[in-house]
């Protein structure tokens, strides 16, 4: 098979541990250098904590695998300083067309929302995301010390620390953490070894992936087929990755067999037909697989960490894997952080399961549901999906009702025990727990985006647009908040008083075309406090200091109760 | 909050009945599912609030959950 792609082969370093009578102690450990252990090394780094990244393999990805990067994801990555590349090789369409048996029942075209730096997803490969990753984490060497070849074996999880075994072809080591963060993926060996279980449901079905290089001009949409006449009863995916490679995903039904499935012979005939027999491409990659969607119960054992696949797993229609992966170290890595460093209690960390329990959750619905549709589950659900099929064809209200996965969107921790105040006089979609939105700056008088100068520390962001009296006198309190709040900045949508250009940690901005005062709803006096993850813990119209300080201390768990993290039995069932 | 509404509501309740047995009169039942189906998504539509639509369903199946 041909490649477009060749896989980089990271060297294995033989580790000074072997030469060392007790074993070393460090911060954190992360088990997996795939997609969430690299995000998590790096976000880490950036916030000044050390960790062990351990991989048991010496490459990225095997094949293309998860394709699909939705925008939170990737303003994430914009926050650990490696979107560019990943914007920069990644492909993104607008035009959908969807099939029924013979006929193009509708197009679509997703027009994206203006005023945003990061589109509404890229497809690009896994192995190029891993790859940049890794280029990053390379940058961030002080504080990552990545091996490749490097196999944990053992895990003791205790308590107050964890210890484990890492097997390498020099011989074994111990290392033992504070934490261990695992992202093993979705068979976790860890998982099984610590007795644990990830529960949900295995799906009936399998799919072949095939990824083909076109030889000429294809159009850059993605299409969707329910039933087609090359591949009656199933449903089959086409669309487009960087360097002219196509996915398609092929459904086969539970009696297909795998082995036959994936033998170039009978792939080519079925691709041929559905693209047309004039169409010339070379088949690059298949594999088959059957899906599952299911969770752990607690992503904490202890003082281990699961996350990505390893901690929950999603069917990939509406890409939820990669991305739900994304958002948990998002959630996990600045409270670890501030914990390590004694500003926030133990208590903080399990608000990681608390939310991403719910992350998880939305994750499992929305694919779940996607599979329902794509794959009706009796003869009657067959029957409303092939009516809401033939309906689309002539009706926009059934187009609504076509689910062949729906695109990730940002998770909203709406009940989170860290969010404060609120104030219904803002906009429902930024209420507390919600993502940051972006919007274009200007900063220093040059164009910049807003979500830029958010994210890795608190922020407030104040709108100062007030008249040179109140802004005298709010200067002296936001002095003195900033002097108790360490991990605190500002940021000052202007145009501003001469008063507040004088304060520490303060950033000035001013709103290039509108849409932070609308998107925001800001009005003169107003402020959201929004934590390291970009994610926005509190509101108000009119910004005092004392109530700023109430809510920092409350997003840093400091209100949470330290017995009730004990009380669920994770220290008692060590 | 609207409700399901489980008092008359027809304007003209006979004339639906008529044409809704006239659908399906010397239909096979494989098509008079078909048309079902397609008239609870038409008007499932038309109704819209999820709320009312739920309230529905769930008294629809009750009896048949009932039965069981």
């Amino acid at each position: 098979m041909p490649t477009t792609y060749k896989n980089p082969v990271y060297p294995y370093r033989r580790p000074s541990e072997l030469d060392q009578p007790s074993p070393r102690h460090c911060p954190v450990v992360i088990v997996g250098a795939g997609p969430s252990g690299l995000t998590a090394a790096i976000d880490l780094a950036q916030q000044g904590i050390d960790s062990v990244l351990l991989d048991d393999n010496n490459t990225v990805s095997v094949g293309s695998r998860a394709i699909c990067f939705a925008k939170r994801t990737l303003e994430i990555m914009d926050r650990l300083g490696c979107a560019q590349p990943m914007l920069d090789k990644g492909v993104t369409w607008q035009h959908g067309r969807v099939f029924f048996q013979e006929r193009e029942v509708y197009d679509f075209n997703l027009l994206p929302e203006e005023g945003h730096r990061i589109p509404a997803f890229i497809n690009l490969q896994q192995y190029y995301l891993e790859e940049y990753l890794v280029d990053r984490a390379e940058e961030l060497k002080e504080h990552i010390d990545l091996r490749w070849l490097h196999k944990v074996t053992e895990v003791d999880a205790q308590p107050e620390l964890t210890a484990i075994t890492v097997s390498t072809q020099d011989g074994d080591y111990r290392l033992t953490c504070d934490y261990l963060l695992v992202a093993d993926g979705a068979n976790s060996k860890i998982r099984d070894q610590l007795g644990l279980e990830s529960k949900g449901q295995i799906f009936q079905d399998r799919f072949l992936i095939a990824d083909v290089i076109m030889k000429a001009d294809f159009p850059t949409e993605r299409w969707f087929w329910f039933d087609p006449p090359f591949h009656p009863n199933q449903s089959v995916l086409l669309h487009k990755q960087p360097d002219n490679v196509w996915r398609i995903d092929f459904q086969l039904g539970w009696d297909a067999d795998p082995d036959e499935e994936k033998k170039e012979e009978n792939i080519r005939p079925r691709v041929q037909q559905m693209l047309g027999a004039d169409v010339e491409f070379e088949l690059e990659w298949a594999s088959v697989y059957t899906f599952r969607c299911r969770k752990m119960d607690d992503f904490i054992h202890n003082r281990v960490f699961f996350m990505g696949d390893a901690a929950h797993q999603v069917s990939p229609f509406g890409a939820r894997g990669a991305n739900g992966g994304a958002q948990g170290i998002d959630n996990l890595a600045w409270k670890l952080a501030r914990v390590l460093k004694g500003e926030a209690p133990d208590a903080l960390l399990e608000t990681y399961n608390t939310e991403r329990q719910h992350g998880a959750a939305e994750n499992i619905l929305n694919s779940t549901r996607a599979t329902d549709f794509i794959t009706p589950k009796s003869r009657v659900s067959r029957l409303f999906r092939d009516s809401v099929l033939e309906l689309a064809e002539h009706h926009p209200f059934a187009r609504s009702l076509v689910n062949s996965g729906r695109l990730s969107m940002p998770c909203r921790y709406e009940d989170s025990p860290l969010n404060a105040d609120d104030d219904a006089s803002f906009p429902e979609a930024l209420r507390p727990g919600s993502p940051a939105k972006d919007a274009p700056i200007r900063l220093c008088g040059e164009s910049a985006w807003l979500l830029n100068q958010l994210g890795n520390r608190f922020v407030l962001l104040l709108d100062a647009r007030l008249p040179t009296g109140q802004a005298e006198v709010l200067a002296p309190e936001l002095e003195t908040l900033l002097g108790n709040q360490p991990d605190l900045d500002l940021l000052v949508l202007g145009p501003a008083s001469r008063a507040l250009s004088g304060l520490p940690r303060t950033t000035l901005i001013e709103d290039a075309d509108g849409l932070v005062v609308e998107r925001y709803g800001l009005t003169p006096g107003a402020g959201y406090l929004i934590r390291p993850d970009q994610h926005v813990t509190a509101r108000w119209t009119d910004s005092r200091r004392e109530a700023v300080e109430d809510a920092i201390d409350r997003a840093l768990g400091r209100h949470l109760d330290p017995l009730s993290h004990n009380q669920g039995g994770r220290h008692a069932t060590a | 909050m609207p409700r399901l509404e489980l008092n008359p509501n027809f304007t003209d309740p006979d004339a639906f009945y008529a044409a809704l047995t006239d659908a399906h009169r010397e239909r096979s039942e494989a098509e008079s599912e078909r048309i079902n189906a397609r008239l609870i998504l038409l008007l499932a539509n038309h109704i819209g609030e999820q709320q009312v639509l739920e309230e529905a369903l769930t008294l629809a199946a009750r009896e048949v959950e009932e039965a069981r």
